[in-house]
């Protein structure tokens, strides 16, 4: 490893295990790059002259500016105006925004946690930070955009957690009305998964996304095709292949799938382009009127599982929003929408050893889940949204009673405050009623504000 | 029989296809955000275009809804005018995002930048967002002033012309009658308002600025307390204290304004709430850009008479 920025071709090396001499290297290079610094700043002083010479120079090409105004004769009053190419200082070459959201509230049931499993969710009594995102987007080039999000959150323990949830690229130009995606992002697989907490009407991850998803939702390593259809409507299909491991890929090989199926992992490297995640998705679009528009999408996941060597995991899933808005709505409201997600899955559990018990074998089976939410949105007046979700989900019994495939209702009504685009008050009561467990009530509160550049919303 | 009306069909939808293929290919695709940019498309490109606006003439510029529908437009456009002044930032990049048509990405000789060359005002000289909802470029409600429609009408002029050449001559011919038609109709438009220079004002965005500086008009406050926030009572109590004390007459509201807010104001000073919306096709008889002006013109002067 050697040091550029020393000048008469000093160079200096270092072994790692010499400390002294690594911090001496260190030393050496800061100063290095400190003294060209140190000598612009003493320029000014040593050339007065030229300085002054400079600024007559500044003055005399401000005349002929004012000049060219004049004879240009662009606008009679130039008081607080200002040519449209002023360079735009936000940015850059980069949109940089910061979201932050603060949840707080009480539930009767004491295990916060388990009554609410979404990563994002509140999680404790009393106060909870599910989700910092710090978020990146701009031009690559000509030809690619990139986009990247970061995620702080601190968990129930008061544990600061990072993520890099998303870091892709995104490509502007493919012929044939193609669209590549390729890097770590969320899988498009129905209308929810692929949204940000902050985009979320309700405090809580739908139950059934939790379900099939996981805490944190769909998302992996991977690439991901789309094509616009030709059609005089829109129509869109995409296909996503990803790698199958991780947390944030529950239902495949993920390193907590004993909590669906109870048995030890069967771990394995991948063997074959099947043992890689597959979703594809299509979506379609209708505008009803001319207030009114509907979307409708149809998505899959397939891949294997790690509860035996071949098993295999399969989730289906249908999803539709519709929408109102009236043709002079103010800031966007009144409106009225709804939004709902089916899904179903079949999860081949292969015969494996229990994780409570060495003796213990259970046998090959079918895991199949279901179930679903609704959600009814009405933007009543500006910046006051009335919403009521439906959640319901499903799931046959298994040699193992799995704590996470409890049947469960919940009904939640909320009321969110905007009192811009970029602040959000929400309060949310939630009725949960879980197999095995007594009713509980919750209520939650939640605060969000958003600095910098704000991503605009997807329909 | 059978077969006879096969072929009768098979050569209607022949037809019909040929008939659709044509058009598509004489006529350029254009695609303007808001519709004072499509009217003004529309009068450049004359039967050479087929012109949609994006936002409906009636809604509010700042929040459209990035609709898949949208996509497919952009998708098929051979042309695309924007604002340029981040008017449409909270709706039209992911819209884009999604179209994948490189011939409408920036820099493109299908991207027409509206703005370009417009001296715009409220030019924001730091980032605050404390003082609203301020767009960095300036204020982007340009298109009030008719004398920036001309700069904007030479802009898709241009840009028209590099996309489709071999009609260049048919553009600029058109962009002369546009111009002349602003010019003839400013000294009518001057003549109405003269009487009322200096007349005083409100409205309850700042989207009449290029308009009052063009006309002489005296803005004396606005019903929002800053840019894109909500009118508070205090705020509204400070605006009728303003009106009453130096005599503001009139209110002046888009439709996608609370009007109620206005008449509340209006009824405690006696003020009346004028209906003036800058978007052609927002009213009727008001389809062109000229006719959108026209509106605003007489409204107010008879509004301040």
């Amino acid at each position: 490893m050697q040091c550029a920025q020393i000048p008469n071709g000093l160079r200096i090396e270092f072994k790692p295990e010499n400390q002294n001499t690594m911090r001496g290297f260190l030393l050496l290079c800061a100063i290095a790059l400190a003294m060209p610094i140190k000598a612009t700043a003493q320029t000014p002083q040593k050339k007065d002259t030229v300085v002054k010479s400079d600024s007559a120079a500044v003055a005399d090409s401000i005349a002929l500016v004012r000049q060219l105004e004049k004879e240009l004769g662009a606008g009679s009053d130039t008081t607080n105006a200002a040519p449209a190419t002023t360079p735009r200082v936000t940015g850059g070459y980069m949109n940089i925004g910061f979201v932050s959201l603060l949840d707080a509230g009480w539930s009767s049931a004491e295990d916060v946690a388990a009554l609410q499993p979404g990563d994002h969710d509140p999680r404790v009594r009393g106060f909870t930070l599910p989700n910092t995102e710090l978020t990146f987007d701009g031009a690559v080039d000509p030809y690619f955009k990139g986009f990247a999000n970061i995620v702080y959150k601190i968990g129930p323990d008061g544990e600061t957690g990072v993520e890099l949830e998303e870091a892709y690229l995104l490509t502007s130009s493919l012929p044939y009305n193609l669209q590549l995606k390729a890097g770590q992002f969320v899988t498009e697989f129905g209308r929810q998964n692929p949204q940000h907490p902050h985009a979320w009407a309700f405090v809580d991850q739908p139950l059934i996304l939790n379900r099939m998803f996981g805490p944190d939702g769909l998302r992996g390593q991977g690439l991901r095709l789309s094509w616009l259809f030709p059609t005089s409507f829109y129509t869109e299909a995409m296909l996503t292949v990803a790698n199958s491991t991780g947390e944030t890929m529950s239902s495949f090989r993920s390193e907590e799938s004993s909590e669906i199926h109870g048995g030890r992992l069967d771990d394995r490297a991948v063997e074959r382009f099947s043992d890689l995640m597959i979703s594809p998705r299509l979506s379609t679009s209708f505008d009803l009127s001319a207030t009114q528009t509907l979307l409708l999408g149809a998505s899959a996941a397939f891949g294997p599982n790690n509860s035996g060597p071949s098993a295999r995991t399969e989730i289906y899933g249908v999803d539709a929003y519709w929408k109102w808005k009236p043709a002079a709505a103010q800031v966007g409201f009144p409106f009225l929408s709804m939004q709902a997600e089916a899904l179903t899955r079949r999860y081949e559990a292969a015969e494996r050893v229990a994780v409570l018990s060495v003796d213990q074998v259970l046998p090959a089976e079918n895991l199949r889940d279901w179930g679903s939410y609704a959600q009814l949105l009405w933007g009543i007046k500006p910046r006051i949204v009335a919403g009521l979700r439906g959640d319901w989900t499903r799931g046959n019994a298994g040699a193992f009673d799995s704590a996470i495939r409890q049947n469960r209702f919940r009904l939640s009504p909320n009321f969110s405050w905007y009192p811009t685009e970029f602040s959000k008050f929400r309060v949310q009561y939630n009725y949960d009623d879980r197999r095995g467990f007594d009713t509980a009530h919750s209520l939650w509160f939640q605060f969000e504000f958003l600095l910098g550049a704000h991503a605009a919303h997807k329909f | 029989m059978k077969n006879l009306r096969l072929h009768k069909f098979a050569a209607v939808t022949a037809i019909a296809f040929a008939s659709t293929a044509s058009i598509a290919t004489a006529q350029i695709k254009v695609v303007a955000t808001t519709p004072d940019l499509a009217a003004i498309a529309r009068e450049i490109g004359g039967s050479k275009v087929a012109v949609t606006a994006l936002a409906k003439p009636t809604e509010d510029p700042h929040f459209v809804d990035a609709k898949p529908s949208h996509i497919v437009t952009l998708n098929r456009a051979d042309v695309l005018i924007d604002g340029g002044a981040e008017l449409e930032l909270g709706w039209l990049p992911p819209l884009l995002e999604s179209s994948r048509n490189s011939k409408i990405g920036s820099g493109a000789a299908g991207r027409v930048v509206a703005s370009t060359g417009i001296r715009m005002v409220d030019v924001p000289t730091s980032f605050d967002r404390s003082k609203g909802d301020i767009h960095s470029l300036g204020n982007p409600h340009f298109l009030a002033d008719p004398i920036n429609a001309k700069i904007v009408a030479k802009n898709i002029a241009d840009h028209f012309s590099k996309v489709d050449s071999k009609n260049a001559a048919a553009y600029a011919a058109n962009l002369a009658r546009f111009n002349n038609s602003i010019d003839t109709n400013m000294v009518r438009w001057s003549r109405t308002l003269a009487p009322f220079k200096d007349a005083k004002v409100v409205t309850y965005h700042k989207d009449f600025v290029y308009f009052a500086r063009r006309f002489g008009l005296n803005i004396i406050g606005e019903l929002e307390p800053k840019p894109g926030i909500a009118p508070s009572p205090a705020h509204l109590a400070s605006v009728i204290g303003a009106m009453k004390s130096q005599g503001g007459k009139v209110l002046l509201v888009q439709p996608y304004q609370n009007r109620r807010t206005a008449e509340t104001v209006a009824r405690q000073t006696g003020a009346k709430v004028l209906d003036m919306p800058q978007q052609p096709g927002a009213r009727s008889g008001t389809t062109t850009y000229v006719g959108m002006i026209d509106n605003l013109v007489n409204t107010l002067a008879a509004g301040l008479r």
